[in-house]
């Protein structure tokens, strides 16, 4: 086969990966006092010009019938390196929301204000917790510009992720973006060992699930005789391999699930994102999850979509658990992080909500409900790495009392994410959960919906018992206060809050542009 | 333009008062009183402007807020929630002369920030009442919780936090349900129509298959009876009321608790007109149950605002009565109901006000023999008791009347039982008057209980009066109210039963 590479398509996964193995050569010749600005200003850049690619992409006038393009008139929609990648519409809506989100998160990780001793990262993560080398290479404010690397190639993966055409493809952007992953989660600057153990729990769980996902290939292509997406389609509607079909449908769907987050497969999540460094929590709670949603959408409307009978009981099922079991976790939950890592679990069952629909709807809704949710949850993981004492972050609960009067700024932005969250109307949150409620309905799962309603209450009161404790209780003598964070940081939280009101506000500008996204191209 | 403009007024004045500083507290106050006033000079008008010839929406506005949902941003009037409008901007003036001192008094709260949010409540108020696309007014309807919830909150009695957290959570687990049935019944019309919506003229005219309605008609039927509130969702009342300011107490039950009643009036019927007739049966039961169940533990209480609570429950178990008997002359006595409910029961929880903030303590027990000592303050007090139990000359009368009569006519049961009701609540009223303001004065009584002030007395006139005047003219009010609710029965499809006791000036 003659494979030709579109490189205009390809272009931003491309940029992120080969900024990625720059910056590599970065570390390796650059001296170390320049490497921070240098590292900063690639991965800055880089974001900026696939986002531009993206934006390119997704405006491009296209030649041609508009009916074979899909019914659109512009952006592009087609297959590329050799029908490996597909680049459509809703692709390039899920990559465009992880590189701004990306581009978010990466004022966060860059943010070194907020801890005297420097940034989010060990100085040096091949020390020892507590020794003598670790003191002084703090001593010395050595920076982990290593992480610069790792969250390129991170990057890179996420976006290749969502537009995989094959279950190969996918499966290698899966373990490009999964490893940086597990280990930036290790190189916490305050409580290392914590940080260890949730990298450690993270990679064994994760290495499972790929596992799965791997296993699941296997057994789609034994009775598929492909790996491509919409062979893999076809060949399913008159196979009669039922015995081989559905186990492969489900352990994909353990492999992608993982990633996402859902119950049963989300014991990983609060531990992971207690123990990371919070900047990357921020990052991982938004743009893994878009990523791995961009996936899931894509399987499961793509290559399973004529199989939806057969996988739906299993998310709905999947779905209540989701929301319910999160729901009711945060509710007993002491630590603001695993509180909002449970309240990720719950928001998962709320957007499978949209993926159950498999219909026009349902992925539309999906697609905003991704981008608000998105940066909600970057910006309120960027106020919680803000909220300090002498050891470091504050994230026990009692500790956020009185907050409000101490730094009512910080504390009111803080209450919108969390109405944002619970889905209060006016805010980003409310708009998505509308929007997929409605695609749910549409798509008869009424019942869903009524549990999710009920999900949505128990949820509402946690997040407005935070909201009591920061405004209505007397703060602690010895309580942490609010750091004030460098521009980085602002700027981050600053475009956070103003997504989420605008999203609620005047949402119709991203509906059109996530309605106008079609469909996947097959 | 009209209605949003009279949205803005108190809009700006919220915002203004707002960024006063917190050391200017009096300027905030006069502030604060001459929008609520511009307010209600808006609301005047628009009143008059309206056509009493004509039931349908006036003052019309629509603009496109999300099309692709099939929002927008639409208001209009009737002759029954103009009447609610008029009535909320009469008692915020009111309220903010009468609670003048309150948030020095209660305070955590800076003052200006309690003025502040009754203005962005009165916002949301004349939102809720002219909202005319669903959502709008789903909005509305929850935004109303945050001002109630900060002036409980921040402003209230000891147990503040508690009475305004369960506040919030009973009022957010309605708005859910509310929610559920308002994205149902968007997908009902998009799948009826080809592109849904929330245009309330437009979902009138739907045809919703009975199953459906039935299940819609649940959800938002939830929402405003935990609003309303109707036995056996009525808890956080009493406990919202013991706790906030009168003045908070009188928005509160005056007003806000009008949207979950407005509500079954202005969506619920003319919308769900199959499910109403299937649900009517079960819900004057409910209202029945409402009336005594109230009535008793009014008559049982020992605080005075939680007894000012319970009779408010009593009270909107008539006006749920009248609307779901769906004759004329139940359903203008139930909207009449309505604007006369706001004024007694206004009058009532300040004039207790009044006695807590003198003598300290809310206990009936603490009081006896008042007008020994402040015969003015007694009057004021029998007079507003007296249109809480609804004496012939006072409004409340004819809007219990006509409810009755309305209700006699469909379902005489009812109306018997709910007629006990009255002499329940001359029990209530005369012995509590017989208890707090006859005998001898203690000697705190005599100490602490001083003459009514001539603002508290400027406060509460106005409120008197209209529930005097009304109580002669009520064509007045029932003249803009009845072209509405023939409206609302033309929706539903009913008439009224042969043998209707006519009433002159009421109905058709």
């Amino acid at each position: 086969m003659n494979v030709t590479v579109e490189y205009q398509a390809l272009a931003p996964i491309i940029i992120l990966l080969a900024a990625g193995v720059l910056s590599v050569l970065v570390e390796a010749f650059i001296p170390r006092t320049l490497r921070r600005p240098i590292q900063l200003m690639l991965v800055l850049a880089s974001i900026v010009l696939a986002f531009a690619y993206v934006v390119i992409n997704a405006t491009a006038q296209l030649a041609g019938d508009p009916v074979t393009n899909g019914g659109q008139v512009k952006g592009l929609r087609q297959l590329a390196a050799g029908g490996a990648v597909a680049i459509d519409g809703p692709g390039m809506v899920i990559q465009g929301i992880i590189l701004l989100v990306s581009f978010v998160a990466a004022l966060l990780l860059a943010e070194r204000q907020i801890d005297p001793q420097g940034d989010a990262f060990a100085s040096r993560s091949s020390t020892l917790p507590g020794s003598e080398d670790e003191r002084q290479f703090t001593a010395q404010g050595w920076l982990q510009t290593e992480i610069w690397p790792l969250y390129l190639f991170c990057v890179g993966g996420m976006l290749l992720f969502p537009v995989s055409n094959d279950f190969l493809t996918m499966f290698v952007a899966l373990e490009v973006f999964s490893l940086p992953l597990y280990l930036m989660a290790s190189m916490a600057r305050r409580r290392r060992l914590l940080s260890h153990e949730a990298a450690l729990k993270y990679f064994i769980l994760g290495a499972f699930s790929s596992a799965f996902f791997l296993f699941g290939a296997a057994l789609i292509y034994a009775a598929t005789s492909s790996i491509s997406f919409s062979t893999v389609a076809v060949a399913m509607e008159n196979s009669s391999q039922d015995g081989l079909i559905i186990p492969g449908i489900g352990m994909i769907a353990v492999g992608l699930l993982f990633k996402v987050g859902a119950v049963p497969f989300h014991q990983w999540v609060p531990d992971v994102y207690q123990g990371s460094p919070t900047p990357l929590t921020a990052f991982m709670s938004a743009a893994t999850k878009v990523a791995a949603f961009g996936a899931l959408l894509r399987v499961f409307y793509v290559a399973f979509g004529g199989m939806r009978w057969d996988w739906r009981p299993m998310m709905w099922v999947i779905a209540i658990l989701s929301m319910v079991i999160g729901s009711l976790l945060a509710v007993t939950q002491t630590d603001m992080k695993r509180m909002l890592a449970f309240s990720s679990v719950a928001h998962t069952g709320f957007i499978l909500l949209g993926v159950i629909s498999t219909s026009a709807a349902g992925l539309s809704s999906t697609l905003f409900y991704l981008l608000a949710y998105g940066f909600t949850s970057v910006g309120v993981f960027a106020i919680v790495g803000l909220v300090r004492d002498a050891s470091g972050e504050a994230t026990h609960l009692s500790q956020w009392a009185g907050l409000g009067k101490k730094s009512p700024w910080m504390a009111s932005i803080f209450a919108l994410f969390l109405l944002a969250l619970a889905g209060i109307p006016l805010t980003s949150g409310f708009t998505g959960k509308f929007a997929v409620f409605t695609a749910a309905i549409d798509g008869g799962a009424t019942p869903l919906v009524i549990v999710a309603v009920v999900a949505s209450a128990i949820a509402a009161f946690f997040y407005a018992r935070v909201i009591v404790l920061m405004f209505f209780t007397e703060p602690p003598v010895d309580g942490p206060s609010v750091v004030v964070p460098s521009a980085f940081t602002t700027v981050a939280i600053g475009t956070s809050a103003a997504f989420t009101l605008l999203l609620g506000i005047a949402p119709q500008p991203v509906l059109d542009l996530v309605i106008n996204a079609g469909l996947f191209i097959r | 333009m009209l209605l949003t403009t009279l949205m803005l007024i108190p809009l700006v004045g919220s915002i203004v008062v707002f960024l006063l500083p917190a050391a200017k507290a009096t300027l905030a106050k006069q502030i604060a009183l001459g929008f609520a006033l511009a307010t209600l000079v808006g609301s005047v008008l628009m009143v008059l402007g309206l056509d009493n010839s004509s039931g349908g929406l006036q003052h019309v506005e629509s603009y496109d807020w999300i099309p692709a949902f099939g929002i927008s941003w639409t208001l209009g009037v009737n002759g029954i929630s103009a009447a609610l409008i008029v009535m909320a901007a009469i008692l915020v003036p009111v309220v903010i002369v009468a609670g003048w001192w309150d948030a020095e008094n209660s305070g955590r709260g800076t003052v200006k920030g309690f003025f502040a949010l009754i203005l962005a409540l009165e916002v949301f108020i004349i939102g809720v009442f002219t909202a005319n696309d669903l959502f709008l007014f789903y909005v509305f309807f929850e935004a109303m919780l945050f001002p109630i919830y900060f002036l409980i909150g921040r402003f209230g009695g000891p147990q503040r936090a508690y009475a305004a957290m369960k506040f919030l959570l009973y009022s957010l687990v309605g708005g859910l349900f509310m929610l559920a049935a308002l994205i149902g019944l968007y997908v009902v019309s998009s799948r009826e129509l080809g592109q849904g919506t929330f245009d309330y003229v437009t979902l009138t005219s739907l045809n919703i298959d009975p199953a459906t309605q039935k299940m819609l008609f649940l959800g938002f039927f939830f929402a405003f009876a935990v609003k309303a509130p109707m036995v056996p969702f009525h808890t956080w009342l009493p406990d919202a009321t013991a706790e906030a300011t009168p003045g908070t107490s009188t928005l509160l039950v005056g007003v806000l608790d009008k949207v979950g009643t407005f509500g079954m009036l202005h969506f619920l019927l003319p919308i769900f007109p199959e499910a109403s007739k299937f649900f009517a049966p079960v819900i004057i039961v409910l209202a029945v149950i409402s009336i005594f169940y109230g009535a008793l533990l009014a008559i049982g209480q020992t605080d005075v605002m939680r007894l000012v609570a319970f009779t408010s429950i009593s009270h909107f178990g008539f006006i749920v009565l009248g609307i779901f008997v769906m004759t004329s002359q139940g359903l203008s006595g139930s909207s009449f109901y309505m604007v006369n409910h706001g004024f007694s029961t206004g009058a009532l929880f300040l004039v207790m006000g009044y006695l807590v903030s003198r003598r300290g303590s809310k206990r009936i027990a603490d009081f006896g023999g008042v007008q020994k000592v402040a015969p003015i303050l007694t009057g004021v007090f029998l007079l507003s008791g007296l249109s809480g139990l609804a004496l012939p000359g006072m409004s409340s009368f004819i809007s219990e009347f006509l409810v009755l009569a309305g209700t006699y006519a469909v379902n005489p049961t009812a109306a018997i039982i709910a007629t006990l009701g009255i002499v329940m609540a001359a029990v209530y009223i005369l012995w509590l008057y017989q208890r707090m303001m006859t005998g001898v004065p203690s000697k705190e009584v005599e100490e602490t209980v001083t003459e009514i002030s001539r603002r508290e007395l400027v406060a509460i006139a106005p409120a008197l009066a209209i529930i005097i005047a009304l109580g002669f003219v009520p064509q007045v009010a029932l003249n803009v109210i009845n072209p509405a609710v023939d409206q609302v029965q033309t929706y539903v499809g009913v008439t009224d039963p042969e043998s209707a006791v006519v009433i002159e000036g009421s109905g058709s």
